[in-house]
This record gives structure tokens, sequence and C-alpha cells, in this order.
């Protein structure tokens, strides 16, 4: 029970935070999308957490996915296509109290935004990346992204997408300060709930893939994962994501990852055979960029004006 | 020019003048700008109106000896304020001959013009120099310069092993004797420069400054006195020295904004660097973003947080950042662009002025997206437009373009020390609780205005969309949503509008030629009308700081004009030139606006060269411009 301590003393919250306090407008994405279930499992971060509404900010990008900010009760940013990440680290820079997650699909992040997506990693800002990964672009009815599987007929190829799928996992790795990187599949809700919330409480960018359902425009994309469990690889790990037997069982493959070790967790992103699924890597002590660009901002106005006149007097003549 | 005794030499005799100019050429890397520069302040610490201006050359790494890498500086001093660079120079020191070449072509010098030239090519071992310098000297004597060839190398080989650095020092030294510096000022100021290198180089460079100061007075006949403006002017007053630049960087600091978001480009990137030397001193932070694109969404997202930010850039820049601009104005984010116009388009004159992006700045963004636009008319504008910019977006809760260019962002000059107050700053933001029945866009019907919410005020929670919206940031694709949205977001420029003064004409409130301006180009214009009222000339001048909102009264002024014309650096069709007709003439930026404003049948004039333009040069457009509106009749509506 909240607030009810195990020796059933009581404790009081100046306020507390129900569900209904995260929930904004009501979800208009289509049945048995899987963004349904990211929405939800973020509320329940935010909620478990007890974030202060007010205190959080989510912003997003242009798609599908980048609609979630207005699905929340916290305070967000729907922006550009491609352009969430630089807006949500200028949130972080001058305000680092400011709890700050990025709702940004696959098309916005790793294509349009590539550029973002690399440096904000190297920032490493403490925020709650979530990229909502449907291998296709849903808002704009079914463009390939660039993880679309080659062979997927989209309405841009018709005859199927000619490429090889980009594979995030290893750009992401790869990035200088990198400090949390983790995938998940959206039909697994507690996983994925207790990734987001790993990722929340990660200091540093909390990068999550979410392997994303689009009923309408990909579906052979997901169903044929959804189908086959094996395809994917459980990592397993006293650091990593902390997982039931129940969950475990439903993979066949599973895997003890140690999520400090950079290396094996390139080899794994790397291998197309089996997706892993959970923390590959991990680095609690990667350097946040908000920690230098806050400097200075508990200065008072009056220190500021002082400050000013002394940079004043040294070039009056 | 005041002064008409240059022309001939004469013995040593002291002559008064009431302004000189000055320019140190060179190949890049000799130092004549620190020269000028330390002599620039050396005026006017000694009370003088002062400009001075980089000649910056073409290239990055241009060959030795080339026109094209004519590198150095050109100094203005007066006994009264200086606007602008003026015309041409009264003296030149050069450090080879070919320098001066891009110099003439540009118009710099005159018949009388001094040349100090170096004389060290003229014995140089390979043949083709030892050609090219006696024949450049032979020419320039022949065009009425006057050429004073001299062993500055040598003469600094008696201090230092490799003169090529350290003649600047020299030069500065000649300079102070010529126009009688104060030697102990000028001295100050050398160490100053050096003070982070150590006792030794101070030493050095004092040396050489008395090496050239004793040379001036033993080997040059030249001997100029440039009084001092008059006390009362200046008595009671701090002046600070500086570029438009450094002013933007003052000004952000005055502003109280914390934070400045760039990318590096030039010509505005030396905004960042000084105050990347000194933010830290109020608690403010340089953020070098990735591109510009992320540039402007981070300072939008430090402005959605609540700290209004600033992003400074070029013309390229604000080609990239123009889709974060229109979600800037369609969120209504208080947002500040300082843009440092070079010449366009696309990658163009880079280190070179033009005024080429107005029409850019107010329409850049596809959709109907206004913003406040206004431009610095001088050095000091561009430290108090920022706080002016920054406060103009946190009242009217929108992105503020502040333009300047690559003729500001160069140009030294004195102007008075700001005096800031703590109503100049950014208040603390404000988290406390929102009232939840207020809605993120409570926009009063009449002026569009509205108070936003804040991330941390309970009670705001928003999500800011850039999508169409309804007041409480709904998204919404309806008729009404959009029409009533689209009123808001352009009413609140009327509202601004209303605040506004008419502008002051510079000269008689009526006559035959109103020229209009807008931006750096403000001292030429005015010294350009100045000489030809005093020529009889009924000619005035009005200068525009607003461009979205315009400034209000244009048409009731214009109206008490002959013919009304615009002065800009920008593109417009000569209407002389082949196939262009009134149909087909295309208008500098700020005529057709100003047209399309007052419907009246404005002209302009204005070239790209690249370069500032002169006042005599305007001067001469404008007097013949006068002289074909004999017998036209006076415009009208
Ligand atoms: C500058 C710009 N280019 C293109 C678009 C059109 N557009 C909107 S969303 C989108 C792709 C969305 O795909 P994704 O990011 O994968 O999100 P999803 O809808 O699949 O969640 C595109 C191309 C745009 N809004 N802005
Ligand atoms: S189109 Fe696809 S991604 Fe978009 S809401 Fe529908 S199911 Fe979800
Ligand atoms: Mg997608």
């Amino acid at each position: 029970m909240f607030g009810l301590k195990p020796d059933w003393s009581l404790e009081v919250f100046e306020r507390y935070f129900t569900m209904g306090d995260y929930a904004g407008g009501e979800a208009r994405w289509c049945p048995g999308c899987g963004d349904h279930a990211v929405l939800t499992a973020a509320q329940k971060v935010l909620r478990d957490e007890q974030q202060r509404p007010e205190m959080s900010v989510c912003v997003s990008g242009i798609g599908c996915s980048s609609r979630m900010p207005h699905y929340l009760g916290t305070y967000g940013f729907h922006g550009l296509h491609g352009r969430a990440l630089p807006v949500a680290c200028g949130i972080k820079s001058r305000r680092p109290e400011l709890d700050v997650w990025v709702a940004t699909g696959d098309g916005d992040c790793f294509s349009i935004g590539t550029a973002h997506w690399i440096h904000a990693l190297r920032y490493n800002m403490d925020m709650t990346l979530m990229v909502f990964d449907n291998a296709i672009y849903g808002l704009t009815k079914a463009q390939t992204s660039p993880t679309s599987p080659q062979g997927l007929k989209t309405n841009t190829h018709p005859f199927g997408a000619i490429l090889d799928p980009h594979n995030p996992l290893t750009v992401t790795l790869g990035v200088t300060n990198v400090s949390f990187v983790a995938q998940v599949a959206d039909w697994n809700p507690p996983l994925l709930y207790e990734t987001l919330k790993a990722a929340y409480r990660h200091k540093g960018t909390g990068f999550v893939r979410i392997i994303q359902r689009c009923p309408v425009y990909s579906d052979n994309f997901s169903k044929e994962l959804q189908q086959n469990p094996d395809r994917f690889v459980l990592l397993e790990h006293q650091q990593g994501i902390p997982v039931d037997k129940s969950v475990s069982r439903q993979f066949p493959n599973r895997l003890e990852h140690d999520p400090s070790d950079l290396g094996r967790a390139f080899q794994l992103a790397a291998d197309s055979s089996k997706m892993p699924l959970g923390l590959l890597y991990h680095n609690p002590d990667a350097q946040c960029y908000e920690d230098l660009s806050s400097q200075g901002v508990a200065m008072t106005p009056e220190q500021r004006l002082a400050g000013f006149n002394a940079v004043l007097d040294r070039i009056t003549v | 020019m005041v002064d008409t005794t240059t022309a001939e030499e004469t013995a040593p005799r002291l002559r008064l003048t009431r302004e000189h100019i000055v320019e140190i050429v060179s190949d890049s890397g000799e130092g004549a700008q620190k020269a000028g520069q330390t002599f620039g302040t050396v005026c006017a610490r000694m009370g003088n109106g002062v400009w001075t201006v980089e000649i910056i050359p073409a290239e990055i790494q241009p060959p030795a000896r080339s026109p094209a890498g004519a590198s150095g500086i050109r100094i203005r001093l007066a006994s009264h304020t200086v606007t602008n660079m003026g015309d041409e120079a009264d003296i030149v020191v050069a450090f080879n001959e070919q320098v001066l070449y891009s110099r003439i072509v540009n118009g710099a010098y005159k018949e009388g013009t001094q040349v100090l030239l170096e004389d060290k090519w003229r014995d140089d071992k390979v043949p083709e120099i030892r050609e090219q310098y006696a024949k450049a000297v032979a020419e320039f004597r022949k065009n009425g310069l006057i050429v004073h060839e001299l062993p500055i190398e040598k003469a600094c080989l008696e201090i230092v092993p490799n003169p090529r650095r350290g003649k600047n020092m020299f030069v500065l030294g000649m300079l102070c004797r010529i126009y009688s510096r104060d030697v102990v000022l000028a001295k100050g100021e050398i160490a100053n420069t050096f003070k982070r290198k150590g006792e030794k180089v101070i030493d050095i460079n004092h040396r050489l400054f008395d090496a050239g100061y004793q040379f001036a007075k033993e080997k040059l006949v030249l001997d100029y006195q440039v009084p001092p403006q008059p006390l009362e002017e200046r008595e009671g007053k701090r002046f600070i020295v500086t570029n438009g630049n450094t002013a933007l960087g003052l000004g952000v600091m005055a502003s109280g904004m914390e934070l400045v978001s760039m990318y590096p480009i030039t010509p505005a990137t030396s905004a960042s660097h000084y105050l990347a030397d000194v933010y830290h001193e109020v608690g403010g932070f340089i953020h070098q973003a990735e591109d510009e694109i992320a540039a402007a969404g981070f300072a939008i997202g430090s402005s959605f947080a609540g700290k209004t930010a600033c992003t400074i850039t070029s013309g390229p820049g604000l080609a990239l950042k123009s889709e974060m601009l229109g979600l800037a104005v369609m969120a209504e984010v208080p947002l500040v662009v300082c843009l440092v116009q070079r010449g366009g388009p696309s990658t163009g004159l880079p280190t070179k002025v033009e005024q080429g992006d107005l029409l850019a700045a107010l329409f850049g963004e596809p959709g109907d997206a206004p913003k406040v636009v206004i431009a610095a008319a001088t050095i000091e504008e561009c430290l108090h437009f920022v706080v002016m910019a920054r406060r103009l977006a946190e009242t009217f809760r929108t992105p503020v373009i502040l333009l300047t260019d690559a003729n500001l962002a160069t140009g030294v000059q004195p102007y008075q020390r700001p005096e800031p107050s703590l109503d100049w700053l950014a208040p603390p933001i404000d988290q406390s609780d929102w009232d939840e029945h207020i809605p993120p866009y409570n926009w009063d019907s009449e002026t569009g205005l509205s108070p936003r919410p804040i991330p941390g005020m309970s009670g705001g929670q928003y999500i800011l969309t850039g999508l169409a919206h309804t007041n409480h940031s709904k998204v919404a694709y309806d008729s009404d949503s959009n029409q009533h949205g689209s009123n808001m977001r352009s009413r609140k420029f009327a509202a601004l509008a209303s605040t506004l003064k008419p502008p002051v004409v510079h000269g008689d409130e009526e006559g035959d030629l109103l020229v209009v301006g807008w931006g750096s180009t403000l001292g030429a214009i005015e010294e350009a009308v100045d000489r030809a009222r005093a020529e009889g000339y009924k000619i005035s001048s009005l200068h525009l700081r607003f461009i979205l909102p315009m400034e209000p009264g244009l048409k009731a002024i214009f109206k008490r004009f002959r013919k009304i014309m615009t002065v800009e650096i920008n593109y417009s069709d000569d209407p002389d030139a082949p196939l262009i007709t009134e149909e087909t003439r295309r208008y500098a930026q700020l005529a057709m606006l100003l047209r399309a404003h007052t419907l009246i049948d404005i002209d302009c004039w204005s070239v790209v060269y690249g370069h500032p333009l002169q006042p005599g040069m305007i001067k001469n457009v404008l007097t013949k411009r006068l002289e074909d509106l004999q017998g036209e009749t006076p415009c009208s509506d």
C-alpha cells in the first residue's frame, strides 16, 4: 500500500501522485500499436518513482511515437521531425533539476536526427531516451526507414526495401561517452517497465531501443519477432535489468552478460542472428554535460551584475 | 576630406587637421592589425573620435606579396565622433608594394596619399621582385601617391633577429611620432597586449616602439595634429573600445541571458570567442552545438525551460535555423537570434559585409512566421539591442532577430561605457504555482499577449507543439483555431508597434530627397547627407531600427519629400542596365518592403561590392539622383 511501511507506520507524502497525475489526453494511436504499452510503462515508472509531474518534461520529434507527450500529464515539447534531442539537451542545460524524457521514432532518431543522436549520446545528459523502432515511417504512411529489414514492402520501396537495415545498437555503442544502452520489445511489459525504470534511474542518457509493433504498416516485421522468441537472446546479470522467472522463461536463449563489458556488448549488438534484449552496456560514471553547462546557474542577479561590471572595468579606457 | 594640405611635400611643419585616415597593409601574419588596434586605442584614450576597420584578405593562406593577400587595418581618427571608415586614406604604411594594388582597386587612396613603403624589395635577390617593386613605385608616383621608401625591416634588425615579427611595433612607434601620441600611454597599451607573454617580450616590443618613434623623428617630415574631441563632449563619461561582435557579447551579459548556443561561422564567431573568455564571470555558458539546427534547438529548449537563450549566426546558419525559428514563432518561445550578415547567397563572401538577409530574416520560414526584426546601426547599439531583444522576446513571447553585419562586427570604436542595472538582467525564473484554469496561451484578444507557464510551475503542465493549436495548446486542425492562433501571433506585433515612436529625420523635416537606410550604413549615409547639405542640397535621411514591426509614421514623413530612396548594401538591378525596365527591376530589400508598406514609389541604390559604403560614394549618388529629379513631379501614392 502506498505510504504504508512494513511496520504499519504511515509515511505522509506532501503530495502523492497516482497514475491519473501522469495522464494527459486520450492516446490516439491505432489499436494494437506498441506505443500504448510504452506510454503505460513510462507512466508507471513516473508513478512508482513519485516523480513530480511539473518537474518532468517529455520531448519528442514528429511521428506517431512522437505524439507521446500529449498523452502524459507532465510538461511536454512536441517539436520538429528529428530534433527532439537538441531541445531536450537545451532544457537540461540550465535546468538540470528537471526530469527529461525523449520520445523519438526510428526515422526521427536514426535518419533525419542522426547528427543529434550521435552528439546527444556524447553529451550524455541525464535523460531517458526512448526510440520507438517500428522499422517504418508510421505517421507518413509506410515509407522505408533506416531499420526496415531488406525486402520489407513499403510505399517508397514497393518491391521491398533494397538495403540491409542500419544497426543502431552498434552505432550507439560506438559513440564516445555513451553510458546506457538497452533493447526491449513493446510486447513484453515487465521487461519494458524494468528497462525504462533502470534508464530513468541512470544518471546520464538512458538509451532504450524499443522494438515496436506497427500492425498497420510493418506487421510482418514485428509479427515474425513476436512469434519467434528464439530470435532474441535475453541478457541477464546482477547489474542488468532485473527479470522475473516468468519473463525469462519466455526466452529460450538466455545469456549472462556483464553490462560493464563494452567489447562483449558490441559483439552481441553486431550479431544479426539474434537480437539482444536487456541491458547491453552501462557505465554509471560517464561525464554528464549538464554538470558543465549549468555552471553559474546559482548566481544571483546581483552577482551577475557585479561580474559584468568587473568585465566592463577591464575594458574601460 | 577637410585637410587639403597633404599634397605637397614640404619642410617639417605641424599640420593641424580635424581628421585623418591611416592604413597599415601587409601580408597576413605581419601584425598590422595589432599595431593598428593599439594605435586606435591610444587615440581613443587621448580623446579622439576613432573608427578602425580590419582589412581582411580574400584567402586564408594567400601567397606572400600578392594583391589578394592584402591584410591590415584602417584607422580613422578625428576631433569629432566618427561613425564610419570614411573615404580615402591620408597615410598608408605598407610592408610590400603588391598589397597596395588591391587597396587601390578598392579606391582606398587618393592623389596625395602618403605611402610609407618598406624598401627592402628594391635590393631583393630575386630579379622579378626587384622589377615588380621598381615598376610599382613608379606607377604609384605617376598616379599621385607620395611614396617614401623606408628601410623598416633593416632598422628592426638591430633589435630583433626576425623583423617580420616585431616590425608592427616599430610602425606603431612611427605613427605615434607622426601624430604626437602620448608615449607613456602607448607603451602601457603595448604592455597590456603582451602581458601574458612576460616582461621580456614586453621589453623587446617597447624597444621596437622607441626605435620606430626615433626613426620617424629623424627620417620623416610628416607631423600631424588631430586635436581631441572637445572636453565637454567627453567629460564625466567613461568609454569602452570594442568591435560590434564584442559589443554583442557584452550585450548578452548585460541582458542576463545565461546561455549562448552556437555553431562557428564567419563573421559571427568572434562574438562567441569573446564570450568564451569572460562569460563564466557572469555565470553564463557557451554551447558549441553539432550544427546550427541543434544550436537553435538547444537555445529553444533552454528558453522553453524559462532561461531565454541566444544563438549567434550568419546567413548560411540562419538558413539552417529557419525550421526551428518557425517552431519558436508557432509555439511562442522567446529566443534571441543575432545575425551577423555576410555576403550571400550560399557561402558567398564569408568575411565581407552585405545587408542581404533582411528578407530572409523576415520571411525565411514557410507559412506566416512573424517575429521581431531589429537592426543595430552602430557598435554601441549592438550591445544595447541585445538587452532590448531579450526583453522584447520575453514580453512578446517571440523570437527576435537582431541584424548586424561584418562591418559592425569588425569595426572598432570607443563608445560610452554602459552603466548596467539589475533591471537589465533577466529576472530569476518564476516557479510559483500556475492557476490550472488559465490556459498556456491565454491570449489577450486585443493584443495577442499571454503569460507562459514554465516547467516546474505546478498546475502549468502543457504540451508545447509546433502543430496548429488552441489556447490550451491542444492540437487543432479546425479552421477557426488556426485562424485565431494566426491572428493572435500576428497581433502581438501591432501591439508592439503601438508603443514605438516615429523615427527622427536627420536634417530638415521636408525637402527634395529623403534617404532611408538601416543597419551599419548609418554613419556613412549621414555623413554623405551632411556634405550634400553643406553644398545646399535639400537632402535628409532616416534610419530604421525596427523592421518588424515597422516604425510608425513613415508615410507621413515620406510625403514631405519629393523623392524617397533607400541606400543599402544588397543587390538591386541598376535601372540603366540592359533589359531592366520598371517591370523587371528588382529592388533592394528595404526598398521592396517600404514600397509595399507605404504604396509610395520608392527608389533605391544598392551595391554588393563586399565593403562598407563610403560617404563620398554615397554623396555622389545622391546628388546625381537629385539632379535627375529636376523636372520630375513629386512622388505620390
Ligand atoms: C522536416 C520534415 N521532413 C519530413 C517530415 C514528414 N515526416 C513526419 S514524421 C516522418 C517519419 C516518421 O517516422 P518515425 O520517426 O519512424 O516515426 P513513427 O511515425 O514511425 O513513429 C516524416 C518523414 C516532417 N514532418 N518534417
Ligand atoms: S500507424 Fe503504426 S505506429 Fe502509427 S499509430 Fe498506427 S500502429 Fe502505431
Ligand atoms: Mg517509425
